[in-house]
């Protein structure tokens, strides 16, 4: 269940059908396509938004699942990735491109 | 080379792994705790011999996720294990704990650390609870593609650690195993995604996981995690907690006031009136038994705090909370330090640690001392049950319920305009620091576990009034007492004494908030610990009344105006009452500034909410 053979960022899918799971509902499931993670969208440098995102396990290939969405603005959300079940914002969660 | 006695060995695993219950079944209560030099973060070592009779110093490192160290809790682990600390040698040997529920983060762990080179056993933790899930670890495996040994482990069962103990005495056997190279540099991202890739090989190759269905976590988050019914639980589950403080301890609380009560009259029976007895009964008795008798609470309240950490709920409050606590500026974080100032504010700035942007932590620091901690509760207690009838109100609910817990919502009403206006003045228009947090699946707490935590901090307590506020209590007492009277004098004792000289000094400030000396003498050492502000009322009010027995709060409500008594409430609800809190602020801020900017802005609150509280019961006719 766990590897990937084929990356999807290795394969030809156009970039507009890559979505970011920051603005995706409860429910979704998805893998990850490729980490964007911008300066000064959350208070923390691109490259080590990105380490930490890889840390929790959103890396390329990645089976996500939206599970839980908080009461205002449906934020933070709860994401099942690899095996654990990880709480970040909106926010922070644009910086993952699913497809 | 003789074989080193005790030799040193070290616990590193990431958090939620059940480093601790392994680390207490392995030492049993042979614990010592204390801090690496210079920064709060606990230390904790414990001795145990193993079959083969070696004396082992096991230490039990901070979790962290990686050597990629953010907070500085996973600083001590890097540096420890880097061989960098100033004053902690590198451990002989690693025991790295993998949870064999959710092995991935452990595994990740312990490929990093077999970089560095420290020779090691990876310990699969749990492995009861991972075969009941039908979760299957090839060991054997594992070993080869790590290269250092593999064992299971369970903490809870007996005869669970046989294997881990076996391994251990035919590895120091053979002496203690050379260190290799340091290999170890800190990664970039291309690093990151080569070692997750390669523990998704090693979990692919060695652990079959059985196909993702609806596990118990899930569906209990289900509920939990509801946006509206979630909500509605953690408040209903505060309501419960703050609900035990006040009635589960009621007779625990009765027994002990009969034991102190049936002590003072004993030393009255067999002690002649006068300096002795009075020391003996209002100094000793009096004080140290007024604060002691807070115990049950206090351990209540540690009751609910250690029994949600350790079920996992604590990261789902903070998940729940983080929208609206970042209205008011707060990291979702925050709630789990600010929880634990409910207990205690030392214990919760010391838990900001887990708030990795420093001008979150900051704020938390800042405003975590206005959260009503259970040194508030003695005083609160004290003058609601004097002042306050006890009416029903709406059938359902008491007069003096409903005030203690309007007490404790000013508390956390406070607490977020604090931090609302902090967040303005200095952080206007910043994007806030990121929200990341790992929900784990829940766990039922080791008892023993438990209980551990509960003595360490009922421990700590008895241990403060066994000593600070003892000693600050015989100071009251002294101060209350000497000079003596002259012969012939008609006014009360105390009116000829230092702590009404104090006392008067301080009047002209307190009087526009409704206080008058008496209270002086009382708030005066009650910066020691706030508890104290009763022994010292108990003190100044019974030397007065020449040491008689009358009731405390009797008295009290006979010589204060409601507006007074509602003010001195006010005072406790805002003023910086603990030098210990204040120490803790310096050494966490690393300053002296914002201990004295904490000091400046509670005293100025306090003040001014005292005078319109005052003022404004004045007008009411409660003067």
């Amino acid at each position: 269940m766990l590897n990937t053979p084929d990356l999807p960022h290795q394969t030809a899918v156009p970039l507009a059908q890559h979505r970011p799971l920051g603005g995706l509902h409860k429910g979704y499931s998805g893998h990850v396509f490729h980490i964007a993670a911008a300066d000064h969208s959350v208070n923390l440098p691109a490259a080590e938004m990105e380490r930490r995102l890889i840390e929790l396990g959103f890396i390329e290939g990645a089976k996500v699942t939206i599970l839980h969405e908080g009461l205002f603005g449906r934020d933070p959300i709860a994401v099942r990735v690899n095996g654990t079940t990880v709480a970040l914002r909106r926010r922070e969660a644009m910086a993952i491109l699913v497809s | 080379m003789p074989a080193p006695d005790p030799y040193r060995l070290a616990l590193v695993g990431p958090p939620n792994c059940g480093k601790t219950s392994l680390f207490n079944a392995l030492t049993g209560a042979r614990q010592k705790v204390g801090n690496y030099a210079g920064v709060t973060v606990e230390r904790k070592v414990g001795l145990f011999t193993t079959p083969g009779a070696r004396r082992i110093e096991l230490t039990d490192l901070p979790g962290t996720h990686s050597l990629r160290a953010r907070s500085p809790d996973e600083a001590v682990t890097r540096d420890v294990v880097l061989g960098r600390h100033p004053a902690e040698p590198a451990p002989q040997l690693m025991l790295v704990v993998v949870d064999a529920v959710a092995p991935r983060s452990g595994l990740r762990l312990a490929m990093e650390l077999v970089a560095t080179g420290l020779p090691m056993i990876v310990v699969l933790n749990m492995i009861d609870i991972a075969r009941h899930r039908k979760i299957e670890i090839d060991r054997a495996a594992l070993q080869e593609e790590l290269g250092v040994p593999v064992v299971s482990s369970t903490a809870v069962r007996k005869g669970g650690l046989d294997a881990l103990l076996t391994t251990l005495d035919e590895t120091l056997a053979e002496g203690v195993p050379e260190a290799g190279p340091n290999l170890w540099a800190p990664p970039d991202a291309a690093d990151l995604r080569l070692s997750h890739r390669a523990a998704d090989r090693l979990i692919a190759r060695a652990v079959t996981l059985p196909p993702e269905h609806d596990t118990l976590s899930h569906r209990i988050d289900k509920l939990l995690l509801h946006p509206v019914f979630g909500l509605i639980f953690l408040l209903g589950l505060l309501f419960v907690m703050f609900q035990a403080v006040f009635s589960w301890a009621g007779p625990v609380m009765d027994l002990i006031d009969t034991s102190f009560t049936a002590a003072a009259d004993l030393i009255r029976a067999h002690v002649p009136a006068g300096l002795v007895q009075s020391f003996l009964v209002d100094a000793v008795i009096g004080g140290v038994g007024g604060v002691v008798i807070f115990l049950p609470q206090i351990v209540i309240l540690f009751l609910f705090i250690l029994l949600l950490e350790d079920l996992g709920y604590m990261a789902r409050a903070a998940f729940l909370m983080d929208r609206i606590m970042g209205g008011a500026g707060l990291h979702g974080r925050a709630f789990i330090p600010l929880l634990s100032s409910f207990a205690c504010a030392i214990p919760g700035i010391m838990a900001t640690r887990v708030i990795d942007n420093p001008r979150d932590r900051l704020t938390t620091i800042l405003v975590a001392p206005l959260m009503t901690c259970s040194a508030r509760i003695p005083v609160y207690t004290l003058i609601v049950s004097a002042f306050i009838p006890a009416r029903p109100v709406l059938g359902i609910f008491s007069l003096q319920g409903l005030v203690m817990f309007c007490l404790y919502g000013a508390g956390i009403i406070s607490a977020l305009a604090v931090s609302a206006v902090a967040k303005f003045l200095f952080a206007r228009g910043e994007p806030s620091p990121p929200f990341m947090l790992d929900l784990p699946d829940y766990k039922i707490p080791q008892p023993r576990s438990v209980v551990i935590g509960l003595w360490t901090r009922a421990s700590a307590f008895l241990k403060r009034a066994g000593t600070t506020i003892f000693t600050m209590t015989v100071v009251i007492w002294g101060l209350a007492s000497f000079p003596q009277p002259p012969a012939g004098a008609t006014e009360p004792a105390i009116l000829y004494s230092f702590a009404a000289g104090i006392g008067k000094l301080l009047e002209p400030l307190l009087s526009p908030i409704g206080f008058n000396w008496q209270m002086a003498v009382a708030i005066v050492p009650a910066m020691a610990a706030r508890e104290i502000a009763v022994a010292g009322l108990a003190t100044v009010y019974a030397v007065s009344d020449g040491g008689g027995e009358a009731v405390l709060g009797t008295l009290l409500s006979a010589q204060w105006s409601l507006a007074t008594a509602l003010s001195f409430l006010v005072w406790f609800i805002f003023a910086p009452q603990c030098i210990s809190t204040l120490a803790v602020i310096k050494r966490e801020t690393g300053s002296g500034k914002w201990m004295w900017v904490t000091v400046g802005y509670m005293f100025a609150l306090a003040w001014v909410a005292c005078f319109l509280t005052y003022h404004l019961a004045v007008a009411l006719g409660w003067g």
